[in-house]
């Protein structure tokens, strides 16, 4: 393995590490809030991606295809099928469940990604999906005599990047920022104190699904879409947020690095890891962390 | 009680309607194959966790079948069967050692990155393992009989059903033994099992050993009935359908596991009969209606409903 063949697994990394981290992010947000595990947020990522191709398609079709239209059309698809989305689960569903047992809720998100899953064969059918012009007309950029597509080494972890600083800023200066937090310390304390928990779920579940849907969006420009790709990103997503602890953002921030990387590593080196590559690493680091690498340990409530 | 006698009209029901319509022989041997997973998964759920890649034990026995019957093409069925279960349950005592000390989320997560790890190097190691096509397993000599298919079918459907009846009997036992209400006492608060004097790491260990034996019954038998095994049969998603099938069936009794299962499969009928591409979203409404309706799955429906009927008399 060369210096060259280096830079490129180190681009498709972090390629990789930034979607890994907007599902990621999304999910781990959810469970802050709400306490569940959102198995449903896989259809998320399938969702946007597929609207994202079909809206491009119609958009090529019609000869409105400029080049920031085609960008914009990817962002209006993640916010369309988070907001729909995030709604349908939240509103219609999750909520009637907010009491019971933990299982429970975790089986719902289940029957709720079963059935979208169905849902999304329905309506796109079976065969690949994938809207590349995107990539091309950005062109590609020369970093150290290696030769990347501009589109995934800049656009794609910039967004990420925005995404992190925006939510942080959100979290930590603005009002309903804070109120957030406090739910994610204690939801009853916060609730008798005056903030509206039940408001702040739904929007918090709306923003965690548009983290999920923005996801699928932006792989669509550079990978295709199959039937099956909802359940392979959330089991991913779910070993970085447990790899980093639940609830820490920044954690997962590192960890889809981590991820990203061994992975993209593993591509050169011993391909045949290549999939199993984020559950060695989540095995590894569960080990020797059992609450995951960036957990603050908790009072224990008995 | 009552449920104990269910259960025996159930079963031979079953292999009336095996003997019957010879078509349903493979159908209700695997249906079996799922309620016995389900069982399996229910003991942990009883101590409050719930795992994410319990279908890895299911999957190695399977595997453990094909390459032992392709080492030693002469060897019988049911030794097929015994080896590769006691083989898969030892790599659960393995596994358990390390499991039990995880709780929640992470006792799931961890099943599940070890089940994709699996999955993935049986995929992947493609001269090995034949990779997602699998491996066809060839039908062995059953009990020391040379069989046709049909035949097989039925020696196997028997064989399930009676490994089941025992599956079942053995968990009524132990739910109800001081293990087994010690393992549902884990759920209920694991600091005050710690002070009565029990290991907690020890009384999950247990469940989670007796849970690895069922799925690995569960796989070996389903090996033979198919006569394929491939990767998916330890993917998370396979893991879920159990999980699924506990709650659809409830785990109060061991039969429930068996409904859930029997429930499953008809949907999954009804569904590829009439509505074909849709049985997931029918799997779905159903789960989520009984979610609803009875969370404590059907047989716990129905124990309600007797116990409500004795306090009114």
């Amino acid at each position: 393995m060369n210096l060259d063949t280096l830079l490129l697994g180190i681009a498709d990394g972090v390629s990789y590490a930034s979607l890994l981290f907007l599902m990621s992010l999304g999910l781990t947000l959810i469970f802050g809030v709400l306490g569940v595990l959102n198995i449903a947020h896989g259809s998320l990522y399938a969702f946007g991606g597929y609207t994202a191709a079909s809206i491009t398609s119609f958009v090529m079709r019609h000869d409105l295809a400029s080049t920031p239209v085609l960008f914009v059309v990817l962002l209006v698809a993640a916010v369309v099928v988070g907001v729909v989305m995030g709604l349908l689960l939240e509103v219609c569903l999750l909520r009637y469940f907010q009491n019971k047992d933990p299982v429970l809720q975790l089986l719902v998100t289940f029957a709720a990604f079963v059935m979208f899953e169905d849902l999304q064969k329905l309506i796109w059918g079976t065969s690949p999906y994938s809207a590349g012009e995107l990539v091309m007309r950005l062109g590609t950029i020369e970093v150290f005599n290696v030769t990347y597509t501009t589109y995934q080494v800049v656009v794609i972890p910039c967004i990420a990047l925005i995404s992190y600083l925006g939510l942080n800023f959100f979290l930590k200066k603005t009002s309903l920022g804070k109120q957030t937090v406090a739910i994610t310390h204690h939801r009853e304390v916060a609730t008798a104190l005056g903030i509206n928990a039940k408001k702040i779920a739904t929007l918090v579940f709306v923003l965690g699904a548009v983290f999920g849907a923005l996801g699928g969006a932006l792989a669509v420009p550079v990978s295709s879409l199959s039937p099956g790709i909802g359940a392979e990103m959330i089991v991913v997503s779910f070993t970085v947020v447990a790899t980093a602890g639940l609830g820490q953002i920044t954690g997962a921030l590192i960890t889809s690095l981590m991820i990203g990387l061994a992975r993209s590593m593993a591509v050169y080196m011993a391909p045949e890891f290549e999939v199993a590559m984020p559950y060695i690493i989540m095995l590894g680091v569960l080990l020797v962390r059992p609450n995951g690498l960036f957990t603050v340990a908790q009072a224990r409530r008995i | 009680m009552r449920f104990g006698t269910i259960s025996l009209v159930l079963a031979v029901g079953l292999m009336a309607i095996g003997l019957l319509f010879p078509w349903m022989k493979t159908i209700g041997i695997l249906g079996l194959c799922y309620g016995l997973a389900a069982l399996g998964v229910s003991l942990p759920a009883r101590s409050g966790q719930v795992s994410f890649g319990h279908a890895m034990f299911a999957c190695v026995a399977a595997y453990a079948v094909a390459f032992t019957a392709k080492a030693l093409p002469q060897l019988d069925g049911l030794m097929l069967i015994v080896w590769s279960v006691v083989l898969s349950t030892a790599f659960s005592a393995v596994l358990g050692l390390f499991m039990v000390r995880y709780r929640g989320i992470f006792f799931g997560m961890l099943n599940l990155a070890v089940s994709m790890v699996i999955v993935a190097l049986l995929g992947k190691l493609y001269s090995l393992t034949g990779g997602s096509d699998g491996i066809r397993v060839d039908r062995p000599t059953f009990f020391g009989f040379v069989t046709e298919r049909s035949e097989f079918e039925t020696l196997l459907l028997g064989f399930t059903l009676l490994v089941s009846l025992g599956c079942g009997w053995f968990y009524q036992r132990f739910i109800h033994s001081a293990s087994g209400e010690a393992l549902s006492g884990l759920k209920t608060n694991e600091t005050r099992l710690e002070y009565l004097g029990l290991s907690a790491h020890k009384v999950l260990w247990v469940g989670y050993v007796i849970s690895g034996f069922f799925l690995s019954l569960s796989g070996a038998i389903f090996a033979l009935a198919q006569g394929l095994v491939t990767p998916d049969m330890g993917s998370w998603m396979r893991s879920g359908e159990f999980v699924f099938i506990m709650i659809l069936g409830g785990a109060s009794h061991a039969l429930g596991a068996f409904v859930g299962a029997g429930i499953f499969e008809v949907v999954k009928l009804a569904a590829s009969a009439y509505m074909a591409g849709v049985w997931q979203l029918l799997l779905g409404i159903t789960l989520l209606v009984v979610i609803v309706v009875a969370p404590e799955g059907i047989i716990g429906a129905f124990n309600k409903k007797k116990e409500n009927k004795g306090e009114q008399a």
